[in-house]
């Protein structure tokens, strides 16, 4: 913590700023969700600070009630990813034999189709609701994450230190949870950064495609989905949204990075 | 007077990392070094790693790997000054005034391309002659080097030729120039004890033959022994000594060369019979796939208190021994028991206490503790898991554990990181003595040690011996810790043991041929050892 | 038989396989999953009557199995069905939009995967120093924006500010092809940008761990000069994993290529796909779901086989 370099200090912080606006956005949007409060695609003035959007709703309520959704949605999804991926990786790595190979193969299969197809051919036959969206980014994400904690498990178990603690006679517990975790810690957290980032992305592709957070509600891809029109004429509403995915997945990027690379140094790392 | 081929005066060499998000730092990796090498004259360069000898080494042609630059003093090649010479000269002059051997030919040459496209690439392009006078200067040499097929092996890709037949088109490869100097870095240490012998003696009448200057690259002082006519001795980037090969053999000056010589001149007196505390009868194992027998037939004991050694080379089955004693690996046929009890061929089946009996160190210390824990909790699991001691009862047997193993208080709370490898290797064995066991099994605990060090723990192990009766299991393929340790040897071959018996039965004739050619291969620390043992020799055909 | 031909067929195999479980994933995603297709496609206030006979007509009512090799038969001999919204076939609607995607794609590719190796090459060149930094900032920046973002961004700057090009890519039959290129100019941009983001780290790792290998020390202690270093040892054994990186990438195409094609409103198998996927129009999407999985099974296996074939232990065994 003491020798952060200031790129990774700027992205905790806006990350933090992030966050803490979604979750404060009932107390820190100026206006509700839908409340209309002047034409279509005003300028932004006193009342309203980025102007309003297609139908004259206030721009900044609609960011900041969007992220809301846009970063609940991606760290639920996230969670759900990581949770389901990283255990089944662990075990696949600790058990290895036909455990091992069936859930491999089970993993290599779902990849051979991009997600996206996954996702819109799912959809198109299932209620687009947030918990279905959930779900489903969820299952599709926590492949990769099933890959990447089954090749760090692989690594660390095959170090000297977990053979040393199978011949003693530990538990499998206690293999997995102290001597195998603690060392996955930094590659996995980057992870986590990496994933999230990702699925800020997709679900805001797939509202941007009419198929993820449905009206009223607002998420980021929403948002230019309704403001489109306007690009054509110069009016930059849509653009916004993108300042705000970007610089977010900048941040989350910056300290990912600055996580990983903590991952070199050898007191408290993965050492050899 | 010409010109010595080589002339190197107070060099100093610095090296520059950068670690990911911190400040860089600069390393100082040699430091006020000079030598002089004469026409047709080898030189030795001896050391362990990180003492600075490739750097050297690398230095002669004017070249720093990574980050590393050559920052002060000279580099005469021939009388020209070359340390801080322009890309354009350099280049004049790698490849056809100074050559390189490197340690492993395997990496070194390109996958993608024939062997004699790459051993002729240098005579082409510095125009020193025509493809055909390449080739057949090329071939010449394969002959000389003692290559099976000279006429035709250039043909072949790296990858379809053995790693010392590899080693030896490379020697090849750096004569065929004709230069100046050949600095050879390390060329046999990544080869079998067997092999070594053959791609020495090869490389020594290559160099006596074509009378070019040589820098030889070594941490073995036996074997630079057999090729240099003088010897330096280098430590963490210094001179510690230099002169010439006799008289730095047989009266070394500094302690540090005098450890090198006399290393494992530990001594070590037989011990009497005693009852067996492992016993292993008739195991045979494979690996899951493999339809091949990895271990047939092995039976030997292991009298309690006692040092059994396992010698063999790599692929011998010693180390698949100890999985399959430690219960990692059941074997296919066979009984194991232990103080008289019969021992589960399976970790599953194992009691609590079975366990405990049974330790082991390992041979890289670095990857056998985690990283993440202190040197106190390492020593201490043990304690807790088998014994239950929690609390200061737990930490009082720690210090007394660190006591044992010669280190102080202070190491409790460290970690293995902050340890350097003999402490590391220490630390490993408190751990394995904190069970309290009567066998540990040791795999190679001291090949990845500098000498000096090595000996440190070799001492330590038959110092705790002697105190507490713990009978050793000790793989090794290093003939001299053998015999500095050992009351019993067991020497394999392919899965199998071909001599087992008390020490002085099995190093005493008549031997087996396998025996003899393992014995006949190690290096005496003395000179012409070479000679002798290549006159009654045949190199084995393909070799390893 | 030579090793090469046995992991080649192995990987073809494979990749059969594949394309098979794809199909079945897709067919049970579309069928099994809870979602009533009648009743999607006539709405909340569809009678039980209407509903029952619907399910008749599209044979919803057979069991899953029959249904499945009634499509895959299908499939076979080139017939994907008939869309449900508007009773076209799917084939022929798909055979020009497929045209039209492959055109983008192919532009795009065709200009980002040299531009990725310069790049790359670059990155290498200068390691560590500014036009590396500067590389890896814009590469990171640009995998940090969605492809519809990046659309509009550019359409503003490009079609709306400056006017340089059209900020719709329509494009039909007959158009020349300086036309056509201006009109899918812009959405080329997006693909390339959105691309090359992902593309050149992988280029840049694999350029980089050729010319990090001792073979390459070995050349310049020989002497040689840099570009035969570069031109005879480091490109023969830099080809194979450039190859796989770029294949692996254009499989990223394929999807990339789906949103761009909302964006610009272009005529193409990623515009037909989402279109009905809100219409929940399930035989188009089947379809379009196989074709997609099948081009990006396809590049992957393309990639592994380029691998094989390009490793000298496997051309040159033993």
């Amino acid at each position: 913590m003491r020798r952060m370099p200031p790129s990774a200090l700027v992205g905790l912080v806006l990350t933090g700023t992030y966050f803490a606006a979604a979750l404060l956005a009932p107390w820190i949007a100026p206006y509700g969700m839908a409340e209309i409060v002047g034409d279509s695609w005003e300028p932004w003035s006193a009342t309203s600070w980025l102007g309003t959007d297609s139908i004259g709703r206030d721009l900044l309520s609609r960011m900041i009630w969007g992220g809301q959704t846009t970063i609940l949605v991606a760290a639920a999804a996230t969670a759900l990813s990581f949770t389901l991926g990283s255990i089944l990786g662990f075990t696949a790595a600790v058990q290895g034999g036909w455990v091992d190979q069936a859930l491999s193969r089970g993993v290599d299969l779902m990849m051979a189709i991009p997600s996206l197809i996954t996702a819109l051919v799912v959809l198109s036959v299932m209620p687009v609701t947030i918990p279905v969206l959930i779900v489903v980014m969820g299952v599709l994400d926590a492949t990769r994450v099933f890959r990447l904690s089954r090749a760090v498990a692989a690594d660390i178990a095959a170090m000297d230190y977990v053979e040393a603690a199978r011949l003693r006679g530990e538990r499998q517990g206690w293999i997995v949870f102290r001597e195998i975790l603690p060392n996955a810690l930094s590659p996995l957290v980057a992870e986590l950064g990496l994933r999230f980032i990702f699925a800020v992305l997709f679900i805001s592709t797939l509202s941007f495609l009419g198929l993820g957070v449905q009206p009223p509600l607002a998420d980021w891809g929403g948002i230019v989905k309704e403001n489109r029109e306007g690009i054509v004429y110069g009016i930059p509403a849509a653009l916004v949204p993108a300042v705000a995915i970007a610089t977010l997945a900048i941040s989350v990027n910056l300290v990912a990075d600055w996580v990983l690379n903590r991952t070199a140094s050898l007191k408290g790392g993965r050492g050899a | 007077m010409p010109d010595p081929v080589l002339a190197i005066d107070n060099l100093r060499i610095e090296a520059t990392t950068h670690p990911p998000g911190e400040a860089p730092r600069t390393a100082v990796l040699v430091d006020g070094v000079s030598l002089t090498l004469e026409r047709g004259r080898v030189l030795g360069l001896i050391g362990e790693s990180g003492a600075g000898k490739s750097t050297i080494g690398l230095a002669a042609m004017a070249y720093g790997r990574g980050g590393v630059r050559l920052t002060g003093g000279s580099i005469r090649l021939d009388g020209q000054e070359i340390r801080l010479a322009a890309p354009g000269a350099l280049r004049a002059l790698r490849g056809r005034r100074v050559t390189y051997v490197a340690q492993s030919a395997a990496a070194a040459f390109n996958p993608a391309k024939r062997l004699m496209d790459q051993v002729v690439e240098t005579c082409l392009t510095h125009g020193l002659a025509d493809r055909a006078t390449a080739e057949a200067r090329a071939v010449d040499l394969f002959g000389r080097l003692g290559l099976p097929d000279p006429g035709t092996i250039g043909r072949r890709y790296p990858h379809q030729v053995s790693g010392g037949q590899l080693q030896r088109v490379m020697t090849a490869m750096a004569l065929c120039p004709g230069p100046d100097l050949v600095v050879f870095d390390e060329p046999t240490t990544a080869l079998d004890v067997t092999t070594q012998i053959d791609v020495l003696a090869a490389i020594k009448g290559a160099i006596r033959g074509t009378g070019v200057a040589a820098l030889y690259i070594t941490h073995d002082l036996a074997v630079v022994a057999q090729v240099a006519d003088r010897i330096m001795v280098l430590r963490g980037g210094r001179m510690v000594e230099e002169g010439e090969t006799g008289r730095i053999i047989h009266a070394p000056r500094e302690d540090y060369t005098r450890a090198l010589v006399s290393v494992r001149s530990i001594d070590h007196a037989e011990k009497a019979e005693a009852p067996p505390v492992l016993s292993v009868r008739g195991v045979a194992a494979r690996y899951r796939g493999v339809p091949l027998d990895v271990l047939a037939d092995v039976t030997l004991d292991l009298p309690a208190g006692q040092t059994l050694a396992v010698v063999g080379e790599s692929g011998s089955g010693k180390s698949t021994l100890a999985r399959v004693v430690t219960g990692l690996l059941p074997p296919t046929r066979g009984r194991i028991a232990f103080a008289g009890r019969p021992l589960s061929p399976d970790l599953a089946g194992r009691s609590k206490d079975d366990l405990r009996e049974v330790q082991m160190i390992y041979q890289m210390a670095d990857v056998a503790m985690n990283p993440r824990q202190t040197v106190a909790t390492i020593i201490g699991r043990p304690l807790e898991f088998y014994f239950g001691l929690k609390g200061e009862a737990r930490a009082a047997r720690v210090r007394e554990l660190l006591d044992q193993i010669e280190m102080g208080q202070g190491f409790a709370d460290r970690y293995p990181a902050e340890l350097s490898g003999g402490q590391k290797q220490r630390v490993c064995i408190a751990r394995a003595l904190a069970a309290d066991p009567r066998l540990i099994l040791c795999d190679e605990p001291t090949s990845a040690l500098d000498p000096l060090v090595a000996d440190g723990i070799l001492k330590l192990l038959l110092k705790l011996q002697a105190e507490k009766g713990v009978a050793y299991l000790f793989i090794t393929h290093d003939l001299a810790t053998v015999r500095a340790i050992a009351d019993r040897i067991a020497v394999m071959h392919r899965g199998r043991i071909v001599r087992y018996g008390t020490k002085s039965d099995v190093l005493s004739p008549p031997f087996d041929a396998y025996t003899d050619r393992l014995l006949s291969s190690v290096p005496a620390m003395r000179q012409g050892w070479l000679e002798e043992v290549t006159a009654g020799r045949r190199p084995e055909a393909g070799g390893r | 038989m030579h090793p090469v031909v046995t992991l080649v067929a192995r990987r073809v195999a494979l990749g059969l396989i594949l394309l098979w479980a794809a199909s079945v994933l897709i067919f049970v995603g579309t069928t099994i999953l809870p979602g009533d297709v009648a009743q999607a496609i006539l709405g909340q206030s569809a009678t039980p009557v209407s509903l029952a006979n619907l399910r008749e007509e599209l044979g919803l009512n057979e069991p899953a199995l029959t249904r499945y090799l009634d499509w895959m038969g299908g499939v076979l001999r080139g017939d994907l069905g008939t869309a449900l919204t508007n009773g076209e076939d799917i084939a022929t609607a798909m055979g020009r939009r497929l045209g039209n995607t492959l055109l983008l794609a192919g532009v795009a590719a065709a200009i980002a995967v040299p531009l990725a190796l310069l790049l790359g090459i670059v990155a290498v060149r200068f390691r560590n120093r500014w036009p590396d930094r500067a590389i890896s900032t814009v590469t990171l920046a640009a995998i940090s924006v969605p492809e519809f973002l990046l659309g509009y961004l550019v359409i503003y700057v490009l079609a709306v500010q400056w006017r340089v090009f059209p900020s719709l890519a329509a494009v039909y039959d007959g158009m020349g092809w300086a036309e056509t290129l201006n009109a899918i100019a812009l959405p080329v941009i997006v693909l390339v940008l959105a691309v090359l983001g992902h593309m050149m780290r992988m280029t840049r790792a694999a350029i980089l761990n050729v010319m990090q290998a001792p073979y390459i020390e070995t050349a310049e202690l020989k002497g040689l000069r840099p570009i035969a270093v570069i031109a005879r040892h480091a490109f023969p054994n830099a080809v194979a994993p450039v190859v796989n990186v770029v294949t692996i990438n254009l499989a990223f195409l394929v999807v990339g290529v789906v949103v761009v094609e909302v964006v610009f409103v272009y005529p193409g198998m990623g515009q037909y796909l989402v279109d009905h996927v809100s219409k929940r129009d399930v035989p188009v999407v089947q379809a379009s779901g196989l074709v997609f999985a099948a081009v990006y099974i396809g590049l992957n296996l393309v990639a592994d086989v380029v691998s094989i074939l390009a490793n000298p232990r496997l051309r040159h065994p033993r």
